[in-house]
């Protein structure tokens, strides 16, 4: 097969920090598989008490090692299981070889970091509890969640002038 | 059984299920952990205004949308059917400290004083749903991720960026909590 001319510069490549890296196409309905594993984590989000304000406060005021403990522990699971994928190059469920992007380090790690550590204290919450926040009754986080949209599409709209 | 479950769940045990995501997306189909990212799929696939941020195909990445509905539904099951039958418990130093600046409800896991539809039109809303959401939307698309994609999935593949990120994100919020939250307070 010959080689076919590609003008790469007119393709600007998408860079998505949670993607999707499987090559095999899916069909919408095996999303459902993502759906089960989010309804689980929601679960465990309000049983263990992370999507408390108050959680938060004590995490910030260094009153309690709940919230240390549970982000340490996912943290050295996490890292275990990785390097176990990666040393025994376990494959995903298609059979394809499991492909984690290098985060590239820029400013905007530590301005956003910043920003968003000041929202996290208000709020008590980060995005993922914000879902499970909403689910257990607390309406008027609603607000708080449609905020964050507009924080993101903010971002997405001047994110060219800010420093990176 | 259900009645153990119903209790507040241990730290370790919330994170060792919160860690065996990361390894259960991956083998699932190869996908990476960061919740963050849904809001942008939610602003791509609903106003994506010919800003080039938004300009993907979003599709591709509904497994997250998929995602977050379930912590949405997690959420209302663990509420509805799951509920602590029990006092729920805040750090008595916690407690004091709260106290001080006006918080009066301990009595669910978000403060009635604040957290509540009638504050929605308040300044209190003001600042804790609005500029709060904004700032948790804006500052972590800016810093590419939050506490999912950065604190557990980056640091899980030893990245520094991630833990860069991380180390952020705890000063912004030790600053709120003592530095400005504070007059915070002050203005109600």
């Amino acid at each position: 097969m010959s080689k076919t001319n590609i003008d790469n510069t007119a393709v600007e490549e998408f860079v998505c920090e949670a993607p999707n890296n499987q090559v095999k196409k899916e069909s919408l309905a095996s999303n459902l598989k993502y759906l089960i594993v989010g309804t689980i984590f929601g679960i465990v989000f309000v049983k263990a008490e992370i999507i408390s304000w108050f959680r938060i406060q004590e995490m910030f005021r260094l009153q309690s090692f709940h919230m240390y403990g549970v982000i340490g522990t996912a943290v050295v699971v996490g890292l275990t299981s990785v390097q176990l994928i990666k040393r025994f190059n376990i494959k995903t469920l298609a059979g394809e070889t499991v492909s984690i992007p290098n985060k590239t380090f820029d400013k905007g790690q530590i301005y956003g970091g910043l920003i968003f550590g000041l929202g996290w204290a208000i709020t008590g919450a980060c995005p993922g509890p914000l879902f499970a926040q909403i689910g257990s009754g607390f309406l008027a986080i609603s607000i708080t969640f449609a905020s964050a949209v507009v924080g993101t599409w903010l971002y997405g709209a001047f994110q060219n002038k800010l420093p990176h | 059984m259900i009645e153990l479950i119903k209790q507040p769940w241990h730290w370790a045990v919330a994170g060792i299920l919160i860690g065996l995501t990361v390894p259960t997306l991956l083998l699932l189909g190869n996908k990476i952990f960061g919740i963050s990212s849904s809001l942008r799929h939610i602003c791509a696939a609903c106003f994506p205004a010919d800003i080039k941020y938004f300009m993907y195909n979003w599709k591709k990445e509904a497994w997250n949308l998929f995602f977050v509905v379930g912590v949405l539904l997690g959420g209302i099951i663990a509420s509805q059917f799951l509920s602590n039958p029990n006092e729920f418990v805040v750090n008595e130093n916690t407690v004091k400290d709260l106290k001080v600046l006006g918080v009066t409800d301990f009595s669910a896991m978000m403060p009635s004083d604040i957290f509540s539809v009638e504050n929605i039109f308040t300044l209190k809303g003001l600042i804790f749903f609005v500029i709060g959401g904004l700032m948790v939307g804006f500052g972590t698309r800016y810093a590419g991720g939050c506490t999912s994609g950065h604190a557990i999935m980056g640091l899980s593949n030893l990245q520094l960026p991630s833990l860069i990120a991380t180390i952020s994100f705890m000063v912004g919020g030790f600053a709120m909590t003592h530095l400005i939250m504070p007059f915070i307070f002050k203005l109600f």
